[in-house]
């Protein structure tokens, strides 16, 4: 009994590995203990339960992204602190060899689908159904699946550092070397399954906010009317829908081989690595424009906003949307330009990746003159928002260079890459979604978030961000490779990389600040109690904050495209608040704890996979079974709100 | 001037000296990229330059006017720059920037189609070409001269003023052969045979390392490429094939098995050896990927499955 | 939220009203809405197929000394498949026939056979399967075989799941008649057979008669 204990010990909780374990089982378990406790002592299961677990309702979906994709930054920003203090000096022994191969393969996983892709969601969930005038998305119990797929997911993927063992072959996971006959363990399974389930929530998420966008916009807004935010979104959803399927059949492809034996990736029986390659990119770099593009839409309404002025150009900014759309899957390639395709190739994908240059620059462009003549005000939104056209001007300009097929043969897979998707991926995509949880942050929780602790934050982590990867470019010159876990002292890299440690660290100064931040305001923020404390343009901020659950108690009558703005400009707001004989009884879609049972059997069912304990998986299979039947079966999934709750909650909030 | 928005402008300067200073030190030598010592390289350099150039002359403006503006129209009381709510649309100015993006991508894209199709071609047409055949492994680089019949580990000796063609594979799994300062990296890729060119004007040792991940073993992937002229370079072959050991069939077993290693010299090597790696690990399933490599496709049958069996049987005994 | 959008002036259709020229399982915005987010649905299940195909193009020669294409498939086999798969496609465009013609019982039993069609083409697909299997020619044979058998699978399990779907609407109907609910179920798992018959002419195509004949 006790030897069965140690083993499993042993192979499954790896007790064997050390202090960084250790102190991993001791974390979780205490933050485990601290949420039950806390729970129990304020009798909070009940509550949680029942307006958590299993709301449908957009606005607290978006809530629970925002909350996981803040947990996910935090722990992809600890590995990442990891893997700089092994590096700030040559020949360091912080970290051994293997595990530091797991913490950046994890830290790249992380960043992008746990991090950046639940931030993006929560914004789409928060922002576009009260952009568009509609009570909720398309399909709100898809929506919750999304989120519980999502959700355990990332579970799944997070355990794997304390139970059997991360996956260490790079964010990329490129075969052979991730198949069985050189990685047996099942870090490499973890990454798989858990980005299967996490990716089927995605594409649902992506049909939804297309069907949303394109069918439940409120009477009067044409698509030219609607908000660049809401365009961003339906952007960012095609290109999910195009190219998540790619990454999906790549995962599972490559899972069969790991589990079943075949042979699509492998080096014997003819199996052809490339496809993976060829697969994932393709969904791999259009992956960035899912974010970036949802980033641009932050900005676009920030600026606005904050300039009090119209977008500049509107029509451009749609066109470039959809250019970057269409053209951002036609240049994947660019990712193995060095991979021998012949020149033919890498000229047309060169050519075509400096060609998603041309929007993007006119984009920058069009803020930029959204600002001239405007009145600019430097608000925490806009303030990341002017720091993303520093950074990203950058981005773009290494993006150029890298373009350049003959240069990238000397880029690729050196620091200078690394720099470059870092400067892209936070300058684009963190300050987007740090300007847009500021913006939308009132219209959530109905109070501000403190701008002395913020700007605090920004400037800490804008010069961390520089003092970080500016001297990586240059390693990237001095001819440093990435994922090398420690380097010798001759070539000099030592001193660059020592400031680089010093930024990250300084960048993570910044994100204890907006840690900080969250928690004074809290306590002290500035209440809203207009529901419109920035003086902004679209229907969001004809609402109260936060938002009542059923969003419009009368569904408006869209004639502008800056609606709010321009009926405040006539002085006819009073038009946007309801009048009580027009209130009738609201539709709204049932809670139902079915999506988190869902996301429970998916994740039972995926440690099934990832240790071939089919049982656990045929089971876990099964209950998938028994959820979606049931949902079949259910012929009343919603209810009405009476005209009369409304009123007086109406009423209550002073809008009648 | 704001006191904020004077802070803002000191850390952008501060930004922007730290990086010209960067970029000037990039004259010493540790700045490999900066300082390519044949022809490959430096044509990468030129188009390295030449973007950076293109691209900054866009963004450094387009960053003046944002300083520019962002100061102009804040929003202070008393400020009496123009202020026009509804000024959105202005077809010229549109048109100006779809234009300028286009310019710059039309003359960085020519630029860098003409270089792609120059560096497929031998660098120096006049010189004899040697031909160098590279075998990535777990986590050693094995360099096999078909023409001289020695072998070396993590080293490679190449003459001056001749363009090398590298003929790169792997029989691990994928890496990439990058020797900074000679010119851009290419794939190792099992079961594909790939081409580079390279050489160096400049007799030196210049670091070479793998660059695509490859596991436990990777921080230390790395080799030298030794330049000396053609003499020296004749002489070394002589002295290898009169001091080193044969590296024989089961040699080479041995060193596949992951493990890191310093440098070895072999006087001679299976004969083969290259093509039947790429072959066994799928190059038989491309066609035309071996016609160029000297020695074509092996002879044996196009069905070899007893090899394969035991190369499973070999990988998986590898990863243990 | 079925109605969270009849009450919009610009939509008019209001719950359980089925208008002359709308067929039923339109007839409600939001049942029509679930049907536009099925095709999208069913955009993405094709890149997942044509990710697939691509896939198997790729390997299809990849043999590594196993099988090939044409010493392993067997015409009458496939041919026979082809033909139950491609009548089940024309029997449930029956059933969605008689489904806007409101008449519950006749949809149930076209439901039925397409259902009966679909289990004898996975029975035979089933043991097409087993008998490559017991020929040695299994998934870890060759890269070749593992194209195959996934490729072919998955759309084999695509039909089971449909099958099971069609199950459950066939109760629904059955239990509660013809109503714009159960009329866009009817409609959703029948688009989405003509969807997996579609594929199916590109296996039949791309896989078994490039196999044979090449």
């Amino acid at each position: 009994m006790w030897e069965a204990i140690r083993q499993f010990g042993d192979t499954y909780l790896m007790w064997k590995e050390g202090p960084l374990i250790w102190a991993s089982d001791v974390l979780i378990l205490l933050t485990i203990a601290g949420i039950v406790a806390v729970l129990t002592y304020f009798k909070k299961w009940k509550w949680l339960w029942d307006e958590w677990l299993t709301t449908v309702d957009h606005k607290k979906i978006g809530i629970m992204y925002l909350i996981c994709a803040l947990l996910m930054f935090f722990r992809g920003g600890v590995d990442a602190l990891l893997m700089r203090t092994q590096l700030a000096l040559p020949n360091n022994h912080f970290l051994d060899a293997e595990h530091y191969d797991q913490i950046f393969t994890t830290h790249g996983t992380i960043m992008i689908l746990f991090m950046a892709m639940p931030f993006i969601f929560a914004l789409f969930n928060i922002a576009v159904p009260l952009q568009i005038g509609a009570r909720d998305v398309a399909f709100p119990y898809l929506n919750a699946i999304s989120f519980w797929l999502f959700f355990f997911g990332a579970l799944l993927f997070n355990i794997s550092f304390v139970f059997g063992g991360s996956p260490d072959a790079g964010w990329t996971s490129y075969p052979p070397l991730t198949e069985l006959g050189f990685d047996k363990g099942p870090g490499e399974n973890y990454y798989l399954v858990s980005l299967l389930i996490s990716g089927i929530g995605t594409i649902g998420t992506g049909i939804n906010f297309i069907a949303t966008i394109l069918k439940m916009r409120a009477p009067g807004m044409t698509m030219m009317k609607m908000p660049l935010f809401s365009w961003a979104v339906l952007a960012s959803s095609i290109v999910i829908l195009t190219v998540f399927p790619a990454l999906n059949v790549a995962l599972a492809l490559l899972l069969i081989d790991r589990l079943f034996g075949a042979h699509f990736f492998t080096i014997q029986a003819g199996g052809n690595p490339m496809m993976f390659i060829n697969l994932f990119w393709v969904w791999g770099h259009p992956e960035v424009y899912i974010v970036v593009l949802v980033a641009f839409g932050v900005y676009s309404e920030v600026v606005a906003t904050f300039s009090r002025k119209e977008i500049f150009g509107y029509k451009s900014m749609v066109a470039s949307l959809m250019a970057i759309t269409i053209v951002g899957d036609l240049t994947w390639v660019h990712h193995f330009f060095t991979m021998g395709a012949g020149p033919d190739v890498n000229s047309f994908f060169a050519v075509s990746t400096m060609a998603v240059g041309i929007p993007t620059g006119v984009k920058m462009f069009n803020w930029l003159f959204t600002m001239y003549r405007g009145r600019i005000r430097l608000t925490l939104p806009m303030l990341w928002t002017l720091a993303f056209i520093v950074c990203f001007a950058f981005a773009g300009a290494t993006g150029v260079m890298l373009a350049a097929a003959p240069a990238d043969y000397q880029y690729h897979n050196s620091y200078f890459l690394v720099a470059h998707f870092h400067q892209a991926l936070i300058g684009g995509v963190v300050f987007g979604m740090l300007a847009g949880m500021y913006y939308w942050w009132p219209k959530m929780f109905g109070f501000k978030l403190d701008e002395r602790l913020g700007r605090w934050a920004f400037w800490l982590f804008n010069l961390g961000f520089y003092v970080c990867f500016v001297p990586q470019y240059a390693l990237g010159f001095m001819g440093m490779q990435r994922r090398m876990y420690t380097y010798p002292a001759v070539f000099g890299w030592g001193p660059l990389n020592f400031i680089s440690t010093v930024g990250a660290y300084i960048m993570g100064l910044g994100f204890l600040f907006i840690v900080a931040q969250v928690l004074y305001s809290i306590k002290y923020g500035e209440r809203d109690v207009t529901g419109d404390i920035w003086d902004g343009r679209t229907l969001e901020w004809s609402l109260p904050s936060p938002v009542p659950h059923y969003n419009f108690a009368v569904i408006p009558y869209v004639t502008h495209r800056d609606m709010w703005w321009e009926l405040k400009e006539q002085g006819r707001t009073q038009e946007l608040r309801p009048r009580p004989e027009d209130i009738r009884p609201i539709h709204m879609p049932n809670n139902s704890g079915r999506p988190f049972l869902l996301g429970v059997c998916f994740f039972v069912a995926g440690l099934g996979f990832v240790f071939a304990w089919w049982l656990l998986a045929v089971l876990g299979l099964l209950g998938v079974g028994a959820c979606l039947l049931a949902r079949s079966f259910e012929t009343h999934d919603e209810h009405d709100v009476p005209a009369e709750e409304i009123r007086r909650y109406e009423a209550q909030l002073g809008r009648l | 001037m704001g006191q904020r928005e004077m802070r803002r402008r000191v850390t952008r300067v501060g930004v922007i000296a730290v990086a010209a200073a960067l970029l000037l030190s990039g004259c010493s030598p540790q700045y490999m990229v900066l300082n390519p010592v044949g022809p490959v390289g430096k044509k990468e350099l030129d188009l390295i330059l030449l973007s950076t150039v293109l691209i900054m002359m866009v963004i450094l403006p387009v960053l003046a006017l944002l300083f520019y503006i962002v100061w102009r129209y804040r929003d202070k009381p008393g400020n009496k720059a123009p202020y026009q709510p509804r000024w959105s649309e202005n077809k010229v100015l549109e048109v100006i920037w779809w234009g300028i993006p286009i310019v710059v991508v039309a003359i960085l894209g020519t630029a860098t189609v003409k270089t792609t199709y120059a560096l497929v071609k031998p660098p120096e047409t006049n010189v004899k070409p040697l031909t160098v055949e590279v075998v990535s492994l777990d986590w050693k680089w094995l360099f096999l001269y078909p023409d001289q019949g020695v072998a070396t580990v993590n080293y490679c000796e190449i003459p001056t003023g001749v363009p090398v063609q590298f003929e790169l594979t792997s029989d691990a799994p994928m890496n990439s052969f990058w020797v900074p300062q000679l010119g851009g990296q290419e794939y190792t890729m099992p079961g594909m045979a790939m081409r580079l060119w390279l050489q160096a004007d400049k007799p030196g040792t210049y670091y070479g390392h793998g660059a695509n991940f490859t596991g436990e073993g990777f921080a230390h992937d790395e080799f030298r490429v030794v330049a000396v002229d053609e003499t020296k370079f004749n002489d070394w072959v002589t002295h290898v094939k009169q001091t080193a050991p044969a590296l024989t069939k089961a040699g080479y077993a041995q060193l596949k098995r992951p493990s890191i290693m310093g440098t070895a010299s072999y006087k001679s090597f299976p004969p083969g050896l290259f093509n039947d790696t790429v072959w066994a690990d799928g190059g038989q399933y491309m066609p035309g990927m071996l016609n160029d490599v000297p020695g074509g496709a092996p002879k044996h049958g196009m069905q070899d499955t007893s090899s394969m069996s035991s190369r499973m049987a070999q990988e998986a005994h590898m990863s243990s | 939220m079925s109605t969270l959008t009849w009450e919009w002036p610009g939509v008019h259709a209001a719950p359980g009203e089925t208008s002359g020229e709308v067929s039923i399982e339109y007839s409600q915005p939001s049942e029509s809405l679930k049907i536009f987010g099925f095709w999208l649905f069913l955009a993405t299940d094709m890149l997942l197929f044509a990710c697939l195909f691509a896939t198997y193009v790729l390997l299809h020669t990849h043999t590594a000394g196993g099988p090939t294409a044409r010493t392993l498939f067997d015409v009458p086999g496939f041919v026979a498949e082809t033909f139950i798969l491609l009548t089940s496609s024309f029997t449930s465009g029956i059933a969605t026939y008689e489904m806007r013609r409101q008449r519950a019982g006749s949809v149930a039993l076209w439901l039925v056979i397409t259902m009966l069609l679909g289990m004898a083409f996975v029975g035979l697909e089933a043991k097409e399967f087993v008998d490559y299997v017991q020929m040695g020619a299994t998934m870890s044979r060759s890269a070749f075989l593992s194209a195959f058998f996934t490729l072919v699978g998955t759309h084999g399990s695509h039909v089971s799941l449909g099958i099971c779907w069609m199950a459950a609407v066939l109760i629904q109907v059955l239990r509660q008649g013809i109503h714009p609910q159960t009329a866009r179920k009817v409609f959703n798992v029948s688009i989405y057979w003509h969807f997996l018959d579609v594929v199916w002419v590109f296996i039949f195509t791309v896989v078994y008669l490039t196999g044979v004949v090449m």
